[in-house]
């Protein structure tokens, strides 16, 4: 009988962990392929405009972004309570654009710059003067894919 | 010589650095996706440009002022009614004599099809907010969008999301996003 007596040890077994880090490995080149280093600070508060017909942005590598709206509370004493325009990570004028235009596509090949998208990131109560003298600024540089980014209107 | 097995490596380590790494890439990580509506401004005009002359009929205004409000047909409207307003004017679905011309069209996979002459010319003021403007946009993006879903159904029994490329090409040459934008006007002031 003796022989078979099984061992009485009250410990709980060691658990595995061999494949543990083969899990968080997954994870890990899951979030590494989806992720987006997040953009520059924003100076400006942004609330976009809502919209049933929005469709996704595609091509993410292909994309610039014009950001306009009130200056955040922090920055106001530097840069005033109007709206003003952001690009990458630096308040900028209207006149700037086109430099921003031509900076944004002398750092892509020449394929990709015909694809260029400019997004306008907006706040709802942006006068549109500000944004018609943006959208033309892009017109004689000659970029003429715009998207006006906007949230999606959960109502319809 | 006796057989030596090798050592076990402690990986237990490892899953410490990958969490580590796991969290960082879970910090930084944004799963943003922008949505919005993608227009295509018109070309830089020559100097020497004059606008070609386009009949009363095939134009479509809609205008918005510095409070906001908007004009459609030259009577004042509410957005509710813009959609339903531009859709029967590039539809015209009973040819009538004030809404745009058609010009027939042969077009891959649908056949000769009525294209309309019709334009939306959407105009706002520089104190228009860019909320009401989106919203206009919106409406007639909204417009389009159910015309082209219309004619895939009818076409190819199928709504417009579901079609490939070439097929949604033939529809967007069938119904093409006709708005122009003009000069904005400045009543207003800044």
């Amino acid at each position: 009988m003796a022989r078979f007596k099984q061992k009485n040890d009250k410990g709980t077994p060691g658990l595995n962990m061999g494949s543990m880090s083969d899990i968080i490995f997954m994870l890990l080149f899951f979030f590494m392929v989806i992720t987006t280093m997040r953009e520059s600070e924003l100076f400006v508060k942004i609330a976009p405009p809502k919209g049933s017909e929005v469709t996704k942005l595609e091509k993410k590598s292909l994309v610039s972004y014009i950001n306009i709206g009130v200056p955040q509370d922090a920055y106001t004493s530097k840069y005033g309570t109007e709206p003003r325009i952001q690009l990458n990570d630096q308040i900028a004028e209207v006149e700037d654009i086109r430099h921003f235009v031509e900076a944004e596509k002398n750092a892509r090949t020449e394929e990709d710059s015909k694809l260029l998208t400019f997004a306008i990131k907006a706040d709802g109560k942006v006068k549109m003067g500000m944004i018609s003298d943006i959208k033309q600024e892009l017109r004689s540089s000659s970029a003429l894919k715009i998207f006006y980014n906007a949230t999606k209107d959960a109502k319809k | 010589m006796g057989k030596k097995s090798t050592p076990g490596l402690n990986t237990s380590a490892m899953s410490d650095i990958s969490f580590l790494l796991l969290a960082f890439f879970l910090m930084t990580s944004s799963i943003n996706t922008d949505m919005g509506i993608a227009r295509r401004l018109p070309p830089p005009l020559p100097p020497d440009f004059t606008p070609p002359e386009v009949r009363e009929r095939n134009i479509f205004q809609v205008k918005i002022n510095r409070n906001d409000r908007i004009l459609f047909n030259k009577e004042v409207g509410d957005i509710s009614l813009l959609k339903e307003r531009a859709k029967e004017f590039l539809g015209n679905p009973q040819n009538l004599p004030d809404l745009p011309e058609k010009l027939d069209m042969d077009i891959e996979y649908i056949g000769v099809y009525p294209v309309s002459k019709g334009v939306i010319s959407l105009q706002n003021d520089r104190g228009t907010s860019y909320d009401m403007y989106f919203r206009v946009q919106n409406e007639l993006t909204a417009a389009i969008n159910e015309m082209r879903d219309e004619l895939s159904r009818e076409k190819f029994q199928r709504p417009y999301k579901d079609l490939d490329e070439a097929r949604r090409n033939a529809i967007d040459k069938a119904i093409p996003v006709a708005i122009s934008e003009a000069e904005p006007s400045n009543k207003g002031g800044k």
